[in-house]
């Protein structure tokens, strides 16, 4: 799909309308192709209905683990649908008219990211009640629950495009995306399930929730600059 | 003038051939001194301090355990440095010391955990517990496996150095999490046993042979690295007239 950004000669306040375009296209593209948001969902339910099925469909054993199931799920899923973050965009050449535009590489990618966000994390989100619901998490958790996602799946999403943007020029790289990725979500996983952990036995659970928000805001400020940096780094050789 | 001349010996150290050759010269004076400081922590350590009031023998891990898990992060902040200095400078032995410490960090912090687990069984009763700081060095070891997997991947050595760097970068937020575990969660493994601003609380007897093991680790890991480094470089400079030269390679022809 082809995309306009305005030439160098135009003044650069431009960003924040590339910003919004590239937004809009990522999205379009993923609303033409369901499968791209639809697999990682479907694959969630899965994760989370092998737990169950592997560990004990015992409800009380079940609603010990629903918090970490829920969660792990949704960065396995994140880290999956990661793998085509700029893959697609690499192989059709849109990627190097992204690093050739006049607007702030960092912007663009940030737009990307968010749309990634808005097709993947959102979706773990609005499902994460469902399967909680099956796990037969106490009700009491679920905000909690919701509330560590919200914050945790865009921070997913933003840490997981370093690995992304690394791992574009390589044959196969799902594997070492999920190699790079991974330590640097174990915080965000234990925070989060820290949260819901805390919630489920009556404490309170704010703090955690401010960990991840002040990670997020770590990741907003400086993962775009990494992602990149990593981008050209790989396009330029 | 001085300055000029450290400017001029820096350009000359920062050059591979000139780090080869002046790494070549110190080797010796390094060995020596490593093996000296090695033998003297260890044996006084292991053999000759007096046992613990309260874990007996087995806290004599600390000669091996403490200085392997210093140098388990030291090595990775070292390393992300050497990443800035690469990204920023372009110095390419920067990088060169960024290939070579990956495994040999990754080396000491598998040690780390090792020697943890040894020390945990007889004072814990496990070898292995989810404790934070435990949690956090064995991500340590997932990160140096990433840096050393991105590096296998990529098949250009200019594009493998920059991304690496850039991983280093980002993995060492991790550092402080590992270094503030002990105080942010109250968990099983102990605090600190050695802080810069604080006056130690062990005996002199235990302290001094445990600060000789450190220095003794320290400079091996130096000396493992030196090692590597110049292999390095010689494989990258293989075919510079100085490698061809000092391999006896151009001579043949």
């Amino acid at each position: 799909m082809s995309f306009n950004f305005s030439t160098p000669s135009e003044p650069s306040l431009k960003g924040g309308k590339a910003f919004v375009t590239l937004l809009k296209r990522d999205l379009t593209l993923a609303l033409r192709s369901p499968g791209q948001t639809l697999n990682p969902m479907a694959f969630y339910l899965m994760v989370a209905s092998l737990f169950p099925m592997g560990i004990t469909p015992n409800p009380q054993t079940l609603a010990q683990l629903a918090g970490g199931i829920v969660w792990i799920g949704a960065l396995l899923a994140v880290l999956l649908s990661l793998d085509s973050l700029f893959k697609s965009d690499s192989d059709d050449g849109s990627l190097d008219q992204l690093l050739l535009s006049p607007h702030p590489l960092p912007l663009l990618v940030l737009a990307k990211v968010t749309a990634h966000w808005l097709t993947t994390g959102v979706a773990l989100i609005v499902m994460a009640p469902v399967l909680a619901l099956m796990l037969h998490l106490p009700a009491h958790a679920f905000s909690a629950l919701c509330l560590s996602l919200l914050l945790g799946t865009p921070l997913m999403s933003l840490v997981g495009a370093i690995g992304a943007a690394l791992t574009v020029k390589v044959q196969r790289g799902g594997v070492l995306l999920t190699l790079l990725s991974m330590p640097l979500y174990i915080p965000v996983l234990i925070f989060g399930t820290g949260a819901v952990r805390a919630a489920m036995d009556g404490l309170p659970y704010f703090g955690h929730l401010l960990w991840l928000a002040a990670l997020l805001v770590l990741a907003l400020c400086l993962a775009p600059l990494a992602i990149a940096a990593s981008l050209r780094i790989l396009v330029d050789s | 003038m001085s300055s000029t001349l450290i400017k001029k010996w820096f350009h000359s150290i920062a050059s591979p051939r000139g780090f080869y050759q002046f790494s070549g010269r110190l080797m010796p004076w390094l060995a020596a001194i490593t093996g000296l400081l090695m033998v003297t922590g260890l044996v006084w350590g292991l053999l000759f301090t007096p046992p613990d009031y309260l874990q007996g023998n087995s806290y004599r891990i600390i000669f091996i355990h403490v200085p392997v898990a210093f140098l388990a992060s030291a090595a990775y902040v070292m390393m992300a440095a050497a990443g800035a200095v690469t990204l920023i400078w372009r110095i390419k032995l920067a990088d060169v010391l960024l290939k070579a410490a990956a495994p040999v960090g990754a080396s000491f912090c598998f040690l780390a955990l090792v020697t943890g687990a040894i020390w945990g069984k007889p004072t814990w009763g496990t070898w292995w517990i989810w404790d934070a700081r435990l949690t956090s060095v064995l991500i340590l070891l997932f990160l140096y496996f990433g840096v050393i997997a991105l590096r296998g991947a990529i098949a250009s050595e200019h594009s493998a150095s920059k991304a690496c760097a850039v991983l280093t970068l980002v993995g060492v937020v991790n550092i402080p999490i590992i270094k503030f575990s002990v105080q942010w969660w109250n968990t099983l493994h102990q605090g600190a046993t050695l802080t810069l601003t604080e006056k130690p609380s062990m005996a002199p007897e235990m302290l001094y042979p445990l600060l000789i093991s450190i220095a003794g680790f320290y400079l091996f890991f130096l000396l493992v690295l030196l090692l590597r480094m110049r292999t390095e470089i010689l494989n990258r400079e293989r075919r510079t007239q100085w490698v061809q030269t000092l391999t006896g390679n151009g001579l043949e022809k």
